[in-house]
């Protein structure tokens, strides 16, 4: 009865390798010395200095990387404003349908948001004058609107999971609201928090469909670059720069993980002591 | 009581015909009732009796849809709670899982015009006082449950109000934890002379801490008394049942001589003798209510004459060491629990009754109780 579950075995396997084939092929031919990105001619880190010393790709990574910070930002104080109003107001009148616009962007097709994005955009350069040029501003808007809906419902179903009563007590030893929200509320989310920074960071990042739409000339993020290259044929420093992001996500992912692993072990071991404390 | 504000007379706290509504489902229905300064008052009752609802408008959580609540001669109905003289020690202990110990007891301080020495020495005195004081850098889920309910307790203690309210304080404690901290409480109450208000649905509780007791029921007070008052002298079915086990029988008043009431009871085909605390119309209809440690019982027919005698058969016995509990089915078929305290020592044999065995019941009509609602 030692049989070894081939098949699961099998599917394990094909499972993997259809995730990381890929990413590791583009890695792998990023070493390569020839210029044609699928033909091995050797290895080589060529791709890496000439990648170092692209202006134009250096000036869009630094470009999506701005609007990717500040737009995180304001998505995660706008997306958590929303997410307390929505858990912690009494009712009030249009809550339900609030919630649905809030939320509504989550399953919002990219096209259309990005359309209705630059027709506002445009109308609104007509009847206020204002924004005069697409660009780095009209891409942050952009990329705050849609981003926001995530840090919303990721703030919002931390709360509705806190206890409640941690905030009546507070206002119980004297706290006022506003006093509550900065010693109680916001410390103990401040996890999810985080996490919804970190999911509109890198939501923003990658976005290339919104991002097409209400950018203007000169304002061209990675994720534009990389695609209007691609379309000329994939090159060895393009395969460069996506194993620079690959590693580089990789690495923050592992870094999360390993602070989160040990934070709950520490947490765990706490545990453990007082229950041997007490008997 | 004691107390009292000076020249004044009035209550500490005075709830003033207080309703409370969610929606069209009425939790609280106008309850009236004052508590004195330095009193130790429990609220009691079923689950879902509004009880929680009641402590929480004292906290200033819930709007009274009706009626007013004075704390120390203020109107505080509807003061928020940031601004009430009274802290609230939640049931589930809400502590704040961010802070430590320290941090947690100490919060309520932040909010006081004293200097941080000040803070720090009473931080550490009411540590001392809940002897948590090598615990007061750990962060809650770091302490066990009873200590966790001590920081609770301590966070409440620290701002020195006029009121505790405390919502089942001890409900998550295992038996003997339990009975120590209802010494601890009781205690600290002493000690420091707060009013306290507690809610709870177990009734031991109630009757060795508190000095006074509300018992609720659907959102209405229906009795509010000493512990003794309320288990001796119940006004009410509902509060007799509630309090206690006890026996009832249903019947009609045939005549009051005396200050004795003579109780005609159907199903056991005979009359009793009641004391009548207060005048009965003949023909009222009445319950008799006698609780089974005021019963006696014996194998041998008492005198000719004794009053309310029942004979019977010993149908169910239950022996708990320092008492036995005795069921007994009367002639007229109705069942009767009795308690008797084994104060003679002996084995099975020598027992005062056994199964099956004939019996004889008798009480004394002044331990019987007239009710009439
Ligand atoms: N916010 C609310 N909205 C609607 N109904 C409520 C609300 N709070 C309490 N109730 C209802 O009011 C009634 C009384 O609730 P309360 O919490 O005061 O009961 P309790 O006496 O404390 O019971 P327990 O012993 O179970 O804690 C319950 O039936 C409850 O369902
Ligand atoms: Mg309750």
């Amino acid at each position: 009865m030692n049989r070894k579950p081939v098949f699961l075995y099998s599917c394990l396997c094909f499972g993997f390798a259809f995730f990381y084939v890929p990413i590791l092929s583009m890695i792998f031919f990023s070493f390569n010395k020839s210029r044609l990105a699928t033909v091995w001619g050797g290895f080589s880190i060529e791709w890496y200095g000439k990648l170092f010393a692209n202006a134009q790709i250096l000036k869009a990574a630094l470009l999506s990387l701005e609007i990717a910070l500040l737009s995180a930002t304001l998505a995660t104080i706008l997306g958590t404003m929303a997410g307390l109003a929505l858990s912690r107001f009494r009712r009030f009148r249009g809550r339900t349908l609030f919630s649905g616009f809030v939320t509504a962007p989550l399953i919002m097709p990219e096209v259309i948001t990005g359309i209705s994005m630059l027709m506002m955009f445009i109308l609104m350069a007509e009847w206020i004058g204002w924004p005069g040029s697409r660009g780095f501003t009209t891409i942050t808007l952009a990329h705050i609107t849609f981003s926001m809906t995530y840090v919303t419902t990721v703030v919002q179903s931390r709360l509705s999971s806190m206890d409640v009563s941690i905030e009546e007590a507070a206002m119980d030893l004297g706290s006022r609201p506003w006093q509550v929200l900065k010693d109680i509320t916001l410390p103990v989310i401040s996890p999810a928090i985080l996490s919804g920074w970190l999911l509109a960071f890198t939501i923003s990042l990658d976005d290339v469909v919104i991002s097409s739409f209400v950018s203007g000339p000169g304002t061209t993020t990675l994720p534009i670059l990389i695609w209007s290259k691609v379309k000329l044929g994939v090159t060895p420093d393009i395969n460069a720069l996506a194993a620079i992001i690959v590693t580089v996500v990789a690495v923050c992912v592992a870094i999360a993980g390993v602070v989160m692993y040990r934070q709950e072990q520490r947490r765990e071991r706490d545990v453990q002591m007082a229950l041997r404390a007490n008997n | 009581m004691t107390g009292q504000t000076a020249g004044e007379g009035r209550p500490f706290i005075r709830i003033e015909g207080v309703t409370k509504k969610f929606g069209a489902f009425t939790a609280v229905d106008n309850v009236s009732l004052d508590i004195e300064k330095g009193e130790f008052f429990a609220l009691l009752g079923g689950s879902g009796c509004g009880k929680t609802t009641l402590l929480r408008m004292l906290a200033g959580f819930e709007t009274p849809t009706a009626g007013r609540v004075f704390i120390d001669g203020q109107d505080m109905t509807t003061v928020p709670p940031y601004d009430r003289p009274v802290n609230m020690m939640f049931q589930s202990y809400a502590l704040f899982p961010h802070m430590t110990v320290e941090k947690n007891i100490g919060y309520g301080l932040k909010h006081e015009k004293i200097s941080v020495a000040e803070r720090q020495e009473r931080v550490r005195s009411i540590l001392d006082l809940v002897q948590l004081t090598p615990f007061a850098g750990r962060k809650p889920h770091q302490i066990s449950g009873g200590q966790r309910q001590r920081v609770a307790l301590a966070r409440a203690l620290v701002k020195q109000p006029k009121l505790l309210l405390l919502d089942e304080p001890l409900g998550a404690l295992d038996k003997k934890l339990r009975e120590h901290t209802q010494f601890e409480l009781a205690n600290i109450q002493y000690k420091l002379g707060i009013t306290f208000v507690v809610v709870t649905h177990d009734q031991e509780e109630a009757m060795t801490l508190a000095s006074r007791i509300a018992v609720m029921d659907k959102g209405v007070v229906r009795q509010i008394g000493t512990a003794s008052g309320v288990y001796e002298f119940p006004n009410s079915k509902f509060v007799a049942g509630f309090i206690g086990s006890i026996n009832m029988f249903e019947g009609r008043i045939s005549g009051v001589a005396d200050g004795l009431a003579t109780v005609e009871v159907p199903e056991l085909a005979t009359s009793m003798k009641a004391r009548a605390d207060r005048p009965f119309a003949t023909g009222s209809a009445i319950t008799v209510a006698v609780r089974p440690e005021k019963i006696s019982i014996a194998r041998s027919a008492p005198p000719e004459g004794t009053p309310n005698v029942l004979a019977g058969v010993v149908q169910d016995l239950g022996y708990f060491g320092k008492d036995s509990l005795y069921r007994v089915k009367l002639d007229g078929g109705t069942i009767l629990s009795v308690n008797s305290v084994n104060s003679r020592r002996g084995l099975e044999h020598e027992r005062v009754a056994e199964w099956e065995d004939r019996v004889w019941l008798q009480f004394e009509p002044s331990s019987a109780i007239l009710l009439q609602e």
